[in-house]
């Protein structure tokens, strides 16, 4: 079955015709090929294909296609602003929050959504924000760092040092 | 790619009602978060679908002029999380959606469809349970309202009649005000887990530290989440000390059909019963007033 959809993906609206069947992780690779966003478990548990839903971080592999109709998404693709990387992502960058990188993009994406509510937060609240994600090299540590530093009040003078 | 051979996206709830009235074999699809896993695995293919994600008033969370809570069947667990009125009325639900999965399981999965997906460890059904929830369920012969208690039949069965559609869930004044009440969630891992043993208790203590009502309700310690009667009907008008939560805490075993499986043995579910259900008593007693516990 059929069924066409209108979003915006990284602030580029599309219009596509969809299989009802299509999960909007398959869209986002296959159709639109941003490759960025992974396919880690497919069941919701491990947030490698974690993006933004009008801002919220939900797992695309959990997602049907035709409920993005409408919809605004960002993708870790869509992030960098005029070719600069944003605050999240140098964040993980200076903290070497990267080992073999499969998992970043959702981290990323995750941290992103978190850095847009506008507060910091503690480590246990940064643990449970990041509970949807795993990252099977286990470098938890410099990932939570990564997110503590993109949370930082901005005239805390973070960020772009290392990069 | 998932087999959906037919998907159709209600825009109200009488559109979605109507759906299922021509054809009862159409599955309804919350959040997903457990239909959309079935269906990778291949226990559900070729289905028609009918999606109600974008009926707005379907995720309501409101009280009414006679202080009935209803919650509306769409509400995310993100949802009952960050409200208000579950915080200040009927915090344990709170307590209990924010042990579901992590962040973005939260923020999909509802609260209607872990109620019908039926499965014994559904952590909002202990906590419902206590709260003595009752379902309104719409069909196109009208309203039914069923006590959640009965709602439950077998593992991953429920009392969900062809044609109707969980709406709302209703909470009366009486079995939420003036309680105290928690919920423990036991797992191997603090998030992304389901549950090895669920216990949700309320209670209401008068203020002379007599207990005036308990109610325990277990999830995984049988076929479906069940209330423990036994336990239930021993405090009323009993000290509130610790011996007397002890005995609680034994009784409550007997209303537990816990089995072995695979993820814990019945033994050990059956101590967690116990101990668990002290631990929840002791905590909602703090929360009820009046008392301290460590």
């Amino acid at each position: 079955m059929i069924k066409k959809i209108n979003f915006t993906v990284n602030g580029k609206k599309r219009e596509l015709e969809i299989n009802a069947g299509e999960t909007l992780l398959e869209i986002i690779r296959k159709r639109l090929h941003l490759t960025g966003t992974k396919e880690g478990c497919g069941v919701g548990e491990c947030g490698a294909c974690t993006v933004l839903i009008d801002g919220t971080a939900i797992n695309s592999c959990l997602y049907l296609g035709v409920w993005a109709d409408g919809r605004e998404i960002v993708t870790v693709e869509g992030l960098a602003k005029d070719g600069e990387l944003s605050k999240v992502q140098k964040a993980f960058i200076s903290e070497g929050a990267v080992q073999c990188g499969f998992c970043t993009p959702g981290f990323v994406i995750t941290a992103s959504a978190l850095q847009s509510r506008g507060h910091s937060l503690t480590d246990i609240e940064v643990k449970e924000e990041l509970a949807g994600h795993f990252c099977r090299c286990t470098g938890y540590q410099n990932i939570i760092k990564a997110v503590k530093k993109s949370l930082e009040n901005e005239t805390a003078g973070t960020g772009g040092d290392h990069t | 790619m998932y087999l959906i051979d037919d998907y159709i996206e209600a825009d109200s709830v009488d559109e979605a009602v109507n759906l299922l009235a021509d054809n009862p074999e159409r599955l309804i699809i919350a959040g997903g978060t457990d239909l959309l896993i079935k269906m990778r695995d291949g226990i559900l293919e070729n289905v028609q679908m009918v999606g109600i994600r974008r009926i707005e008033p379907l995720r309501k969370i409101e009280k009414d002029e006679q202080n009935v809570i209803s919650i509306g069947a769409m509400a995310t667990f993100n949802d009952l999380v960050r409200s208000e009125l579950v915080q200040n009325n009927i915090p344990i639900m709170a307590e209990a959606a924010m042990t579901v999965g992590g962040p973005q399981i939260r923020e999909m999965a509802t609260v209607g469809g872990n109620l019908c997906n039926g499965m014994p460890s559904a952590d909002s059904a202990p906590a419902l349970l206590v709260l003595n929830a009752r379902l309104k369920l719409l069909s196109k012969s009208g309203v039914r309202l069923a006590p959640l208690q009965e709602f439950y039949l077998r593992p991953g069965k429920v009392d969900l009649r062809p044609g109707e559609l969980l709406t709302e869930i209703l909470i009366s004044k009486e079995d939420y005000l003036n309680f105290g009440g928690c919920y423990i969630k036991f797992a191997p891992r603090k998030a992304m887990d389901l549950a090895i043993l669920g216990v949700a208790v309320t209670c209401r203590i008068r203020v002379t530290g007599i207990f005036d009502l308990v109610r325990i309700a277990l999830g995984v310690a049988g076929p479906t989440p069940l209330r423990c009667e036994i336990a239930e009907n021993f405090p009323p008008g009993k000290p509130v000390n610790d011996s007397i939560i002890a005995e609680i805490g034994r009784l409550a075993v007997k209303s537990s059909r816990a089995r072995d499986s695979q993820r814990a043995s019945k033994e050990f579910r059956e101590h967690l019963v116990v101990e668990l259900t002290q631990r929840a008593l002791k905590s909602a007693c703090n929360r009820a007033g009046g008392i301290s516990y460590d």
